[in-house]
């Protein structure tokens, strides 16, 4: 192991995280964001929009990340939709995490008694605000365990990103062993970054579904 | 109507090929899952057994594959094993390696999740009428947990078909693989074939893995 050539790269290294935790952070936000939206959809059954987001879902949980990303980067410029690989890698990320969040959400969601959906009408609550105040905070506590085993998931699917020539943590490590065939050293900062960007995570992760546990809560 | 590019697939043996290169994913993810559910029984039976070494040190082994993203064990095995030990992979052995290793990691967990979850009345019920422990296991446990771990096993093939599609990054010549080999090949005849091969493909993973979980969900709604 040769330190010093470690020093020399670590920026670089660096910045590749910084890549790979922005276009992750962005992507899972969007994907939680779609997930809300497609489950409001679900629960509220409305009517077209039901089928589509459950269209969508299959869609998206049935195909690789990596399929779906040559797809948005190589095959829809054909057709003139234009992006460049940090967008392709998000919209990539968040169309894969919206099909996984929606799952858990709902699960949440249907966890809820009806009854609580009803009262919150009958005193004067509209829809939306009954799904944002007295729904989606009691769903909370059933969805978080596969909300952050879906976050976990997607920090960990950003790894393909380097297909589409993000410059992110993987492209760098190959980079840097096809350059100068540094493999220990390269395969040793790919490591540690990961594990130095996932492990809060799922540090987090079991800490949470601890308490909710403790709280009597999911499974 | 813009030019899509389909045309491409009919043209001499382009959609043969394609279909040729998913066979190959398959097959990989086929043979790494088969691997994966018999090593993830053993090691799951091993990682529930309370307060031992082996089995807490199975659990850290077993975190440690679970957190790292799959391209970067296929990255260890590809580039850093050959390296350090001097031998040689071919890259589809080494997905298979990987694949099995990750997935036998995944099949632990849930068969650790699935035996756990039997209420321990079971287990002490079983004990006091005088089974032996792999008694136990062979009449009482086993027969409980498989109907939860059948339709997770299924998802895990799934996923093993779906996390395949990344062996293309280390070189092997799957369905990726080829249709970018076709797009070359077909750049001056149908510059859109990009849209359409990979608009194929994407069908083709959808198609592939479509079925599974569908049948996976039936059978969780039926023992749920």
């Amino acid at each position: 192991m040769d330190w010093a050539y470690i020093e020399s790269v670590l920026p670089l290294y660096g910045k590749a995280a910084w890549l790979t935790l922005r276009t992750g952070a962005a992507g899972i936000l969007l994907a939680t964001l779609v997930g809300l939206l497609c489950a409001a959809a679900l629960y509220w059954k409305v009517p077209v929009l039901r089928r589509i987001t459950a269209a969508y879902v299959e869609l998206s949980r049935n195909t690789p990340l990596l399929v779906q990303l040559f797809f948005i980067y190589y095959g829809l410029p054909k057709i003139g939709v234009k992006t460049d690989p940090e967008a392709c890698g998000i919209i990539g990320l968040a169309f894969l995490g919206g099909g996984y969040m929606t799952e858990a959400f709902r699960s949440g969601v249907e966890a809820v008694d009806r009854i609580q959906e009803e009262s919150a009408l009958s005193l004067g609550l509209t829809r939306f605000r009954t799904f944002l105040h007295v729904i989606l905070p009691q769903a909370a506590a059933v969805s978080s365990p596969a909300f952050m085993a879906n976050v976990i998931f997607l920090m960990k699917e950003t790894s393909v990103f380097s297909a589409v020539s993000l410059m992110d943590l993987m492209f760098t490590a190959k980079d840097q062993i096809g350059l100068y065939y540094r493999t220990t050293e390269s395969l040793f900062l790919l490591v540690s970054a990961y594990l130095l960007i996932l492990l809060p995570f799922s540090l987090l992760g079991t800490f949470w579904e601890r308490r909710l546990r403790h709280a009597g809560f999911g499974t | 109507m813009p030019d899509l590019g389909l045309e491409v697939l009919w043209k001499g043996k382009n959609f043969v090929r394609l279909l040729g290169g998913l066979w190959v994913a398959l097959r990989i993810s086929l043979i790494a899952a088969g691997i994966s559910i018999v090593l993830g029984i053993l090691l799951g039976v091993a990682a529930s057994r309370k307060r031992s070494v082996s089995s807490a040190i199975l659990r850290i082994w077993l975190g440690v594959i679970h957190i790292m993203p799959q391209m970067v064990l296929l990255f260890l095995m590809y580039f850093g094993t050959t390296r350090a030990f001097g031998w040689n992979l071919s890259g589809e052995v080494a997905a298979v390696i990987v694949f099995s290793l990750w997935g036998s990691a995944e099949m632990a967990d849930l068969v650790r999740g699935a035996v756990t979850s039997i209420p321990a009345a079971q287990r002490e019920s079983a004990e006091a009428l005088g089974l032996k422990p792999t008694q136990v296991y062979r009449w009482i446990i086993l027969p409980q947990a498989v109907r939860r771990l059948i339709p997770q096993s299924i998802n895990l093939i799934t996923r093993m078909i779906k996390t395949t599609s990344l062996v293309t990054l280390i070189g092997v010549v799957e369905i990726l693989k080829v249709a970018q080999q076709i797009i070359e090949a077909n750049r001056k005849a149908s510059p859109n074939a990009a849209f359409g091969v990979y608009l194929t493909i994407f069908v083709m993973y959808y198609l592939a893995c479509r079925p599974l979980s569908l049948a996976a969900k039936k059978l969780e709604k039926r023992w749920g």
